[in-house]
């Protein structure tokens, strides 16, 4: 185990990790505003990613020039499933809408398996096997790619967030929903938006990892665990810890495949989740559930 | 019995009579329909037996069914003991990691989800250590030896036999585990689990030790789990990690219940019996329309049963979020309204 192995696998993790955070991100803004626990996540992923596999197919589009279309299309779909579907549970406690959204996922979930069959199907680009050498440290092109692209998403979420009225009203809703209301905000119009604008960063996230991992159906409850792990890492409801733990989860599970053994990496996530659960249910970033 | 009505007492008797007859009356597909169903039921009962009663919603019970089936399997391989002293050691397994995952969540106070995503986790964990437990077959599965002859006799010490006796085991099970919740529902246990449920604060306050009233649950339920684990593991006598403790093992188990109503006694059974079958009927229909070309050869017939199946908890959870059952209860008039119980 020389320094260049575990370097190279320290930034390999790292970026990696911002697409994870990339994908947390839908999670936690989802719960940040509505305290939804959206356990549907990994297979709105694996729909982003069978998108940018057909597109591909069909007319050669590169997975990253899918990201706008699988985004607009995953809006869709979340601003419909909050607006027809999860805002008439509201009433019903929180396990209950977990089961939800669960049977929402199973639904999903085998809809892909009955289209697409249960085999891996990747996309093959011309600079896929690419790389850049720096020194001893090489970076797949790929996967620098796929981290630019999901900072670029996560950037533009954030300034949307901070900036703009409708993400001003939004964040509203979220610190005081009954506020929200008396001040004339249409919160279950701005949560229908909320939940689409989650599902569309799950989308892009689902285009962009389509670059480093073949896509099957069975890859969806292994996206909702691991954004669950990171979103509790980082801290549920914060953006920036999403980010965070998406890169501290990155880097442990590709240090975890070099140090043990690849098919252990994800043992140790669900390791650090238990921990993380245990000494800090609020997360890194998080702060105290109210 | 004392709450049902006349029309009540006469429908569990058919039931019960029924259940009873099964093996005379039904071919080798229905039985092993059956045996799959009151598998289902007896699961569900253990896994409403923390949501339903005592408000613990677990992701998770797979992870006992596998600890249970693989300890039960490993003592009767390597060592030769038989299952019916094996039993104990799963059972003990189960619940001890029952305990691990109860002690945790509750000394940390780990509520809600967050409880849901601690038994995922657990039961993720240890299915990755179960890949790579090379004693136990690893990925590539243990496998229970069974010999043609002992498919044909009656033996209950080895759990091998014919497939009327699996079902009449599983039967027994399914009966106890009913007994038992409905005897623990209506004692002092039960309404320390409910008041639980309903308001923890509220709870504690009165002076009711939740810790271990929860406790009792998980344990309870995790070694109910692990006794299942022993039946699966002589019924279907090979054990994959990926199968046993899949998360959709753990799913399949919140399904039934969830149809046939959480917190409800007989909702379980219901359920199980409701959405098996048609999950059946269906996966035969499918079949059928491949040989006539109306769908495509290629088209996943499995894929379709779980889509129903999911279809079915999101269709419960929006409509009839109480389950089915309670609104079967009263549309046939099974229970007597409340004021005439005595």
């Amino acid at each position: 185990m020389d320094t260049v192995t575990i370097i190279n696998a320290l930034v390999s993790g790292l970026l990696t990790g911002l697409v994870y955070g990339l994908s947390a991100l839908g999670l936690s803004v989802i719960f940040g505003v509505i305290r939804i626990v959206n356990f549907a996540h990994g297979e709105l992923m694996v729909l982003g990613m069978f998108m940018a596999l057909l597109l591909f197919r069909w007319f050669g589009l590169d997975p990253l020039m899918a990201v706008p279309i699988g985004a607009a299309v995953l809006f869709a779909i979340g601003y419909a499933l909050q607006h027809f579907v999860v805002r008439r549970v509201s009433y019903l406690p929180d396990h209950m809408q977990f089961l939800l959204l669960a049977g929402i996922a199973i639904m999903l979930v085998s809809g892909c398996l009955v289209i697409f069959g249960p085999d891996a199907q990747g996309v093959q680009l011309d600079y896929a096997l690419d790389s850049f050498a720096i020194g001893n440290l090489i970076i797949d092109k790929v996967r620098l790619y796929a981290a630019i692209a999901a900072v670029a998403v996560a950037s533009a979420l954030l300034a949307f967030f901070k900036y703009s009225s409708t993400g001003r009203a939004i964040r509203a809703c979220a610190d005081n929903y009954l506020g929200a209301k008396v001040v004339g905000l249409n919160v279950d119009r701005l949560y229908a938006l909320t939940f689409g604008i989650g599902a569309a960063c799950i989308g892009a996230a689902g285009c962009i990892i389509l670059l480093l991992v073949q896509v099957h159906p069975y890859l969806a409850p292994a996206y909702t665990l691991l954004a669950f792990v990171v979103v509790i890492v980082g801290g549920m409801g914060s953006l920036f810890g999403a980010l965070l733990g998406g890169m501290l989860i990155g880097v442990s599970e590709e240090l975890a495949s070099v140090v043990l053994q690849p098919s252990m990496k994800t043992a140790f996530s669900f390791a650090l989740l238990i921990v993380v659960l245990l000494l800090r249910p609020q997360g890194l970033l998080g702060r105290v559930a109210r | 019995m004392n709450d049902l009505t006349p029309f009540g007492r006469v429908a569990l008797l058919a039931f019960a009579a029924l259940l009873l007859a099964v093996p005379w009356i039904a071919s080798g597909y229905v039985l092993s329909v059956s045996i799959i169903c009151l598998y289902l039921a007896y699961m569900g009962q253990a896994w409403n037996l923390m949501l339903g009663f005592a408000g613990l919603l677990s992701i998770g019970h797979a992870l006992f069914v596998g600890l249970g089936a693989y300890t039960s399997g490993y003592l009767f391989t390597k060592l030769g003991v038989p299952p019916a002293v094996g039993v104990v050691a799963a059972v003990a397994v189960a619940m001890a990691m029952g305990s691990i995952i109860g002690y945790l969540g509750f000394r940390f106070a780990i509520g809600g989800v967050y409880f849901a995503l601690l038994t995922i986790a657990f039961s993720e964990f240890v299915r990755i250590l179960l890949d790579h437990a090379k004693f136990l077959g690893g990925t590539e599965g243990m496998f229970l030896p069974v010999s043609q002859e002992s498919r044909r006799g009656v033996d209950l010490v080895n759990l091998r036999g014919s497939t009327e006796m699996y079902y009449y085991v599983i039967l027994a099970l399914a009966a106890g585990a009913f007994l038992m919740c409905r005897a623990l529902l209506n004692g002092r246990v039960g309404y320390y689990w409910r008041a639980i449920r309903d308001n923890p604060e509220a709870a504690e306050a009165v002076g009711v030790d939740i810790f271990r009233f929860r406790m009792y649950a998980v344990l309870l339920s995790s070694g109910m789990a692990g006794v299942a684990g022993v039946f699966y593991a002589f019924y279907y006598n090979n054990l994959f990690p990926e199968q046993v403790l899949g998360i959709e093992r753990s799913i399949e188990v919140t399904l039934a219940p969830i149809v046939g109503g959480v917190g409800t006694l007989f909702g379980p059974i219901f359920g199980a019996f409701i959405l098996t079958p048609m999950g059946e009927l269906l996966t035969e229909a499918v079949e059928g329309f491949k040989q006539s070309g109306l769908i495509a050869k290629n088209v996943k017939t499995d894929g379709v049963k779980l889509m129903f199946w999911g279809l079915a908890v999101a269709l419960i959870v929006l409509l009839k979020p109480k389950g089915l059952w309670p609104w079967v209860c009263e549309r046939l008039r099974l229970v007597k309204p409340p004021e005439q119980r005595g």
